[in-house]
């Protein structure tokens, strides 16, 4: 501070950062861009470990021995199924006593804000059944959940199997120190919303439901199970649950380290880990699990029925069995075998799951980057902006006049307000008054108008708050989901480091707009899909750019997740701003 | 004298059981009682009650020196007179009792250990007599009861009144706390066994064998002094030990869902013998669902049986007098057999039973769920509810509702006492009136307040307890609502149901919380916060000191020389250095 407190010395390191600006700028944001590249680099990750004690040197063993019997429960699950034409209830209300469970049921119904075009619902109703294992001689303090959706159509009919007859298996067992609650919940996630905010009697999102009768006491962890075939090749670990939020890494590494034990191929992101890290293509390889991972978390969307758990501070992860057309078969017994060994480690806990990483990236299923890694990345980027309000503040000459600035925030503010509110609105009138569907006209509200303002204050001003609002607005993005925060400095920061009235306008307003959150969405969709193999054609892209928003807004109003709120709310009208520069006259 | 012991055994054995003279003195009686019942449960799991107990005709009061003890457990005797003790009640559970499935229990008791005591009104100062006797305690039976300081005792106002004789209701000489957290285990039952006139050696408890009543749904084990009536005038009065045991072997795991019980799978042991030194030494069976034996079948048959009205319910039992020597038959040893015809086993609709949940996430607020449930047809009851809550859980008493059928519930009386951090517990008692056939749901909210660091346990992240809570209650009984009540009995006696029999006394303990609190991470990135924060702190005053200074440069002021070189020069005419 010797040398700020100087104030030749200040003078000198002002005049170099203000007179070196736009390189420092530069070099910041390559530097940013590629330490976040080298990220996925495998000597410069770690390799993943059991921290929690509790679950590292017990030794368990797996005896789950009626994977044919759970198959055949499946069966008679689907047939029951189609017979009631959505959830059995009454079935599986009798099957799960039989296995000597308290069971108990619940209903819910939901209005959605507007059709879901992807799933085909509007008015939603259903019913969850779910039945508690007493563990033996606990006093109902804690309770792991072992959930498998019920799902139209021939899905998923394994995994409700697999649930019962793990149901069995592990009624007859003494060693239960946790209650283990079996769910079956309807409609995938607003049942399980349902059954979460039953089960600890929250109202968040306006559902209806009716209360829970019998509960098992705190969650200390929750499976989802997917399962849609008698044999499987692999299985997936899905982590990514609402707003981005990461169950810690001890239970991924718990599902590693019994995948790698019972001998089950795992992949994350539906990509099987590679040895060849040294060559191009293992690199890529890692590179594209850990963008898929990036993208995924930078949704904020639950991507499992665990993402919903993760709210209530209950580690959670989804377990997918994927059939491709591998020669290396698993059967349903060793996949009972794998949940039975997870199951009995995570009863051993003695604390909830807090030991290891809450904040991650995972290039592969055996490598992860830890928060003390990736940041460094954002901050480069982040650097930038700070550099470029030294620069602005010491070009003003006279001290700027707060409230001048006052006029263009409170109406970029007001026009992200609209943006917020608008599209669930109009989307009614403009479904009556247009051939439009649903998704098409919830989207085109939400981007039919961009407003351009034209207030006349000194532009340094405006842009010096706009900066060091964005600053703010990414830093705290960054802190709560690292890789939102890190897409959008990614486009955002460029805009707001080059943006003066004095830039040629035609060339800048384009790239403006190109860097806008919204088309940052669409480049991502289209990356997105390329990162899945999955590539599209621009017509596809286009319809699915529409139905990910339209998802995205469901996702707020069903779930509470932020981040169209974050977008509408703060992002799109600190953008604006910026806009508001380069039209300055 | 390990002689005399000998002889003194001989003697008693010689003595008809129940009146042994010491010399010198008048007369005392001691007796001795065994009993063991036995209810098969509709969800097919078995419950087993033992009780023992001692009835002792003696003074430990007013400056008696007691010495000569026999049946009666010296430690606890010596408890009594040194502590004053009038009443005392503990009880170690471990599991919870699932009064959808099995009913009601004999002896209620809630997970954990419980202990509630009444002094004498000679005690002067209580709370040091209560920890003092904690410890003791604590001592006698292997228990961590030494947990039990003035965060977690209470002085509870109506709910827990003496069951003893003596009509001394002042609240200020009982003292209540629970221990959630413990854990029951072999070491507790060691010396709960050695309280027993016969120990482990003859009688029922041979049956108690830790192996296989730890490998159970349910175990609890209790211990209740109090004073009774030796007689029916009350002119002399007697100390009765009660030492009840009671457990729930599971279908599934003890019995690899096989619906057939026997004492041999329950204890991996028979009976051959009562204990020799027992008035009364028997086994009940619970056969009222099985009257014509079409629900299970029991074997060896007996011709005894046995009619009480227990918890409201007039139930039947077979009775196995152990005493008599034509109860273990021919083979010289006895193990009963049940064996269920039917297999059915759904859930009970208890008159009253309760459950209680924390609602909310994060870590800042939450609220307490207490739900009562009075499944009576027609009937309302009052019930008592008694609330202990730890201080670090602030309730927001103003945030307390009570509802039932969706209608505001206005209990009738309410003791409130706030807690005090680290000192007491927060006290909430209140007198609800539960309408019949509904639900009514106790609310309150708390913030989770943040600990001293070295406040927390070993195992923050576990979370912390907050006790049961405990409903008493007058619920109208079943043979009230019996309206073939006509059948066995005569009309003159059946117009106004009689006072014992139309409502019986039930404690319900909801199930223990557990809760977490704000936890600091504490490991190695705890420290890297802690030193980011300071580098911060230091970083953010500089910066500061930067932002609200002006800074200039100033010549340093010159030295002596050089003054008076410049006063020179200045008288001189030269322009100075």
């Amino acid at each position: 501070m010797g040398l700020l407190s100087d104030p030749n010395r200040r003078r000198a390191l002002i005049s170099l950062l203000t007179r070196l600006n736009s390189p420092i700028c530069v070099v910041c944001y390559m530097a940013g861009v590629a330490w976040f590249m080298g990220l996925a680099f495998e000597p410069f990750t770690l390799r993943t470990y059991m921290s929690e004690n509790a679950m590292g040197s017990t030794m368990v063993e797996e005896r789950f021995p009626a994977g044919e019997r759970a198959l055949t429960t499946g069966r008679e699950f689907s047939a029951h199924k189609k017979k009631a034409g959505g959830m059995p209830v009454d079935w599986l209300v009798k099957t799960m006593q039989a296995r000597g469970l308290e069971v108990f049921t619940q209903r819910f119904s939901r209005k959605l804000p507007f059709p879901d075009e992807n799933k085909e619902r509007y008015m939603v109703k259903g019913t969850n059944v779910y039945g508690i294992l007493r563990a033996p001689r606990a006093p109902r303090t804690e309770a792991l959940v072992l959930s498998a959706p019920c799902t139209p159509g021939d899905s998923n009919n394994q995994a409700v199997g697999l649930l019962l007859g793990l149901a069995q298996y592990f009624r007859n067992q003494i060693y239960w120190a946790k209650d283990i609650i079996f769910l079956v919940n309807e409609h995938d996630l607003i049942g399980m919303q349902a059954w979460l905010e039953g089960y600890h009697h929250t109202n968040t999102t306006g559902m209806d439901w009716s209360p829970l009768q019998g509960r098992g006491g705190s969650i200390q962890a929750a499976l989802s199970l997917e399962l849609s075939s008698d044999v499987i090749t692999s299985m997936d670990l899905v982590l990514e649950g609402l707003n981005g939020q990461l169950p810690n890494l001890d239970l991924a590494n718990l599902f590693y380290a019994f995948c790698q034990k019972i001998g089950v191929l795992c992949t994350i992101q539906g990509k099987l880990q590679r040895n060849d890290w040294d060559s191009v293509s293992g690199y890529s390889h890692s590179v594209q699990t850990m963008m898929l991972m990036v993208m995924k978390q930078a949704s904020g969307r639950p991507w499992g029925d665990h993402g919903l758990f993760l709210r209530y501070h209950i580690e959670a992860a989804s377990i997918k069995g994927i059939n491709s057309f591998r020669q290396y078969k698993t059967d349903v017994t060793t996949i009972g075998r794998l949940l039975e060994g997870m199951y009995r480690k995570l009863n051993n806990l003695l604390e909830r799951l807090h030991q290891s990483y809450f904040f991650y990236l995972m290039p592969s299923l055996s490598h992860f980057v830890s928060i003390g890694y990736y940041m460094p990345a954002f901050g480069l980027l982040a650097v930038i902006l700070l550099l470029r309000a030294l620069d602005l503040w010491v070009q003003l000459v006279s001290s700027p006049g707060v409230l001048s600035v006052l006029t263009p925030l409170v109406i970029s503010h007001l026009t992200g307000v609209a943006l917020y509110t608008l599209p669930i609105q109009f989307q009614e009138m403009a479904v009556e008054q247009f051939p439009v569907s649903e998704t098409e006209a919830v989207v085109l509200t939400a981007i039919g108008y961009n407003v351009f303002l034209f207030i006349y204050i000194g532009w340094r001003v405006l842009k010096l708050v706009a900066v060091l609002y964005l600053a703010v607005l990414l830093g705290c993005t960054a802190l709560i989901n690292f890789s939102l925060g890190f897409i959008l400095a990614l486009t955002l920061v460029p805009v707001a480091a080059f943006v003066t009235p004095h830039v040629p306008k035609v060339l800048s307003a384009f790239i403006l707009v190109i860097l806008s959150p919204a088309c940052t969405l669409l480049f991502s969709v289209f990356f997105f899909q390329e990162l899945q193999e999955l590539p599209v054609s621009f017509q596809e892209g286009w319809l699915l750019y529409l139905s990910v928003i339209s998802q995205g807004i469901l996702d707020h109003f069903l779930y509470g997740s932020l981040v169209y709120p974050l977008i509408a709310l703060l992002v799109y009208p600190c953008w604006l701003l910026f806009w508001n520069i380069l039209f300055w006259k | 004298f390990v002689f005399i012991m000998r002889c003194n055994f001989r003697i008693v054995l010689f003595l008809p059981p129940g009146l042994y003279k010491t010399p010198g003195r008048k007369m005392q009686i001691w007796l001795f009682y065994e009993e063991l019942v036995i209810r098969p449960l509709h969800s097919g799991d078995i419950y087993a009650s033992f009780q023992f107990r001692t009835v002792w005709e003696t003074d430990f009061m007013r400056g008696n020196k007691v010495s000569h003890y026999r049946l009666f457990p010296k430690s606890l005797g010596q408890v009594i007179s040194k502590f004053s003790v009038r009443e005392l009640h503990i009880s170690f559970t471990q599991g919870y009792w699932r009064t959808m499935q099995w009913g009601q229990p004999f002896q209620p008791s809630p997970p954990g250990a419980e202990l509630w005591v009444w002094f004498q009104d000679s005690v002067t100062d209580v709370d040091g007599t209560w920890k003092e006797l904690t410890n003791v305690l604590s001592g006698i039976f292997c228990a961590s009861l030494n947990f039990i300081d003035s965060t977690n005792t209470v002085q509870p106002s109506a709910s827990f009144k003496p069951l003893g004789i003596g009509n001394e209701t002042d609240h200020r000489f009982l003292r209540y706390a629970t221990l959630p957290r413990e854990i029951v285990c072999t070491e507790n039952l060691t010396p709960w066994k050695k309280l027993l006139p016969c120990g482990s050696k003859a009688g029922l408890a041979v049956l108690l064998k830790s192996e296989k009543l730890f490998h159970s749904s349910f175990h609890s084990q209790a211990v209740h002094i109090r004073p009774v009536c030796q007689d029916w005038q009350c002119k002399t009065t007697s100390w009765e030990l009660r030492q009840t045991l009671n457990v729930v072997f599971d279908l599934h795991n003890s019995a690899q869902g096989k619906r057939e019980w026997s004492l041999f799978k329950m204890f991996s042991r028979t009976l051959t013998e009562a204990c020799p030194l027992a008035s009364s030494s028997k086994i009940y069976i619970d056969i009222t669902d099985n009257p014509q034996g079409e629900q299970f079948e029991v074997s060896p048959a007996t011709p005894l049986l046995s009619q009480a009205v227990v918890l409201g319910d007039r139930r039947t039992f077979s009775v196995y007098d152990l005493t008599q020597q034509i109860t273990f038959g021919t083979v010289r040893s006895l193990n009963l057999l049940i064996r269920w015809k039917s297999s059915e086993g759904d859930m009970l609709r208890p008159l009253l039973h309760a459950e209680r949940y924390v609602a909310g996430y994060g870590l800042q607020t939450g609220e307490i769920h207490t739900l009562m449930y009075n499944n009576h047809p027609y009937r309302s009851f009052p019930v008592l509810l008694l609330d202990s809550v730890p201080w670090y859980l602030r309730l927001y008493i103003h945030t307390l509702t009570v509802t039932s059928k969706g209608k505001d519930n206005k209990p009738s009386y309410i003791h409130y006492q706030p807690s005090k951090d680290r000192l007491r517990p927060h006290l909430l008692e209140m007198l609800v009136q539960l309408p019949p056939n509904s639900v009514t749901e106790v609310t309150v909210q708390f913030e989770r307040a943040l600990l001293k660091w070295t406040e927390y346990t070993p195992d923050p992240n576990h979370g912390f307890y907050v006790g049961s809570s405990v409903i008493s209650s007058l619920v109208p009984s079943i043979v009230a609502m019996d309206t073939n009540s006509t059948r066995e009995r005569p009309l003159f006696s059946s117009f106004f149901p009689c006072k014992e029999e139309s409502s019986y006394f039930v404690r319900v303990y909801t199930e223990p919380l557990l809760v977490n609190l704000p936890t600091p991470d504490f490991s190695m990135p705890y420290n890297v916060i802690c030193l980011t924060c300071t580098v911060v702190a230091v970083g953010y005053g500089s910066l500061y000191n930067l932002l609200t200074r002006s800074f200039q440069i100033e010549e340093p002021s010159p030295g002596l020389a050089k003054r008076i070189a410049n006063i020179i020069r200045k008288m001189r005419g030269v322009p100075p250095l």
